[in-house]
């Protein structure tokens, strides 16, 4: 069987709902049944057949080809398969995703990995702010998974986040892990201001040295054993993160933020170790 | 069965079912690994007075343990499920926790998952912090000479206790030298650990006592020095008499390591004082596990 391939035909002014194209949702669809779902576009409705040309019949392998930046909510609570998109897509990308894959070769919006549960999200280019963080209002923001980001990510990286793992080989904007509750956020790159803002609990990787707040402790510098094992665990995916010699066990601890409960920890790179 | 002049009684090895888990203990080298390893499975040769059974099975390369660094396996055995939990957290609270540089992983998969460093954490006085890798949770427990890092549980599987062999020789020595030999071969051996000092045990034990408050006295039928006041299994050559006891995994395990015993006793031979090999059982009332040793050389 051949990939389930949605083509977009046109780009509409408006923004478009995928919700409705999940791997879940259309198992055991015809194609005459995909073809008849409709999709919100603005204050009307589309027939997926109306934007998309259709082939292939593999739901669980969905290619979302010729995607812009207004596609939003492509793998909403997604609960197994693969979606692959070539393209930019627009915000809430794989929101609430319980498990399966969701891969973009462009750039997504805001609100990526959303409160998503499980899974793996890899963003080939760059994501906008809230990634893996919480709609407003909401106390929990990526509770489980993983993220990879090959590009840059916005501001507020990892929202309210409760578990799970992001891995950004850019740079990451200001309050990066902020309010976070428990889990990694791994940043190669640069972070912004005010990175760890509120953060409870949870683990703030970092490659380079960032400005760090005034409420976390500086805790010295030392060796983790547990940080072999992360990166290990890091290794499996298709990233820079697998290159062994991006890899550390010493680093210098922060930890904070002391103005919250305090648990929450900035782990920078010790160069030479 | 004679081999190599060395005889082989008809008779065999009664076991028992048991709980068992397996950890692997780690540290910034192999040396502090052991010390941690040998503390945490001290005072533990026989659940009668020890509450439970352990030994080190054997020293792991830093290719084979989870932090990548030099590491040892260890395995308790226990009569019962609850007994192998407050063990298990005894000895890892104790021995392993306290060991500089050590860290402390689960050994084996399958089965009930059990605490490990569950409740040990609150050692950590809310300092504590946990890491969910590849699904497996970890706690990082500040401690003075930096951090411990224990998994949350580790797991329990059903596994055999008291397979054993019995050797019987000319002199002490003999049975002794013997008996060395055939451990650092058995030890080789997975899945298996003999729980008593060196492996070797020379007080085993039959059911039961003439004082009522004891479950379990001397060997007497065994004893060299009661040959001639006792009902004797020994013959008037023998001057000693030592046993190997053997816990396991599975049946085959036991069996893997009790053929690797008879052998490498066999091969030192009756010209060197072994004179014969034979195994404690209770009638095959108790243990539902046979190990016969004419079978197990015939297999």
């Amino acid at each position: 069987m051949t990939d389930l391939t949605l083509t977009m035909k046109y780009r509409p002014n408006q923004r478009v709902d995928m919700s409705p194209i999940t791997c879940d949702k259309l198992a055991g669809l015809e194609l005459a049944d995909i073809a008849a779902i409709e999709l919100q576009n603005g204050k009307r409705k589309l027939r997926v057949d109306e934007l998309f040309s259709i082939s292939g019949s593999d739901a669980w392998n969905i290619h979302i080809d010729n995607s812009f930046a207004k596609l939003d909510y492509i793998g909403h609570g997604l609960e197994g398969g693969k979606i692959r998109v070539t393209g930019d897509v627009g915000a809430y990308l794989a929101m609430e995703m319980r498990s399966g894959e969701v891969t973009v070769s462009g750039d997504a919006g805001i609100y990526a990995a959303c409160q998503m549960k499980n899974g793996l999200l890899h963003v080939i280019g760059n994501v906008g702010d809230f990634l893996a963080g919480a709609l407003s209002g909401n106390k929990k923001g990526l509770q489980g998974g993983t993220v990879i980001i090959s590009g840059n990510a916005g501001d507020r990286v990892g929202d309210h986040m409760r578990r799970g793992m992001i891995m950004i080989e850019g740079n990451a904007g200001d309050y990066c892990g902020a309010r976070m509750t428990a889990g990694t956020i791994a940043v190669m790159g640069e972070t912004g201001r005010n990175i760890g803002y509120g953060m409870r609990r949870g683990t703030l990787l970092l490659w380079q040295q960032p400005k760090v707040p005034a409420t976390f402790g500086d805790c010295g510098t030392h060796t983790f054993s547990f940080l072999p094992m992360l990166f290990d665990a890091m290794s499996k995916f298709d990233s820079k993160f697998s290159d062994s010699s991006k890899h550390f066990n010493r680093v210098h601890r922060y930890g904070g933020d002391i103005a919250e409960m305090g648990r929450g920890e900035i782990l920078v790179q010790v160069e030479n170790a | 069965m004679i081999i190599n002049g060395v005889l082989i009684d008809h008779t065999f090895a009664e076991a028992f079912p048991m709980k068992a888990t397996r950890v692997i203990i780690t540290a910034q080298t192999e040396r502090w690994a052991y010390n941690a390893a040998k503390s945490m499975t001290g005072f533990a040769t026989s659940v009668i007075g020890c509450g439970c059974e352990a030994d080190i099975e054997r020293y792991l390369k830093p290719s084979e343990t989870p932090d990548g660094r030099p590491g040892v396996s260890a395995m308790l055995f226990t009569m019962g499920a609850k007994s192998l939990v407050k063990q298990l957290e005894t000895r890892a609270g104790q021995s392993v926790l306290t060991s500089p540089t050590s860290a402390l992983f689960s050994g084996i998969d399958g089965g009930i998952r059990i605490p490990l460093g569950k409740n040990l954490r609150y050692f950590g006085d809310g300092f504590q912090t946990s890491k969910l890798i590849n699904d497996n949770r970890y706690w990082r427990i500040p401690v003075m000479d930096g951090e411990f890092l224990v998994e949350e549980t580790t797991g329990q599987v059903n596994a055999i206790g008291g397979g054993n062999l019995l050797i019987l020789a000319e002199s002490e020595i003999d049975a002794l030298e013997a008996c060395e030999k055939a451990v650092l071969e058995m030890r080789k051996v997975p899945n298996v650990i003999l729980p008593f000092p060196g492996g070797v045990v020379r007080s085993g034990s039959k059911v039961g006592s003439k004082y009522p408050a004891l479950t379990a006295s001397t060997n007497d039928a065994f004893c060299p020095t009661l040959k001639g006041i006792t009902k004797s299994e020994l013959s008037p050559e023998i001057e000693s008499v030592m046993e190997i006891v053997i816990d396991g995994l599975t049946e085959a395990d036991i069996k893997k390591a009790m053929r690797v015993g008879i052998e490498t006793f066999c091969s030192i031979g009756a010209y060197n004082g072994v004179k014969r090999i034979s195994a404690g059982n209770y009638g095959g009332k108790l243990g539902p596990y046979h190990f016969h040793l004419q079978e197990i050389m015939n297999d």
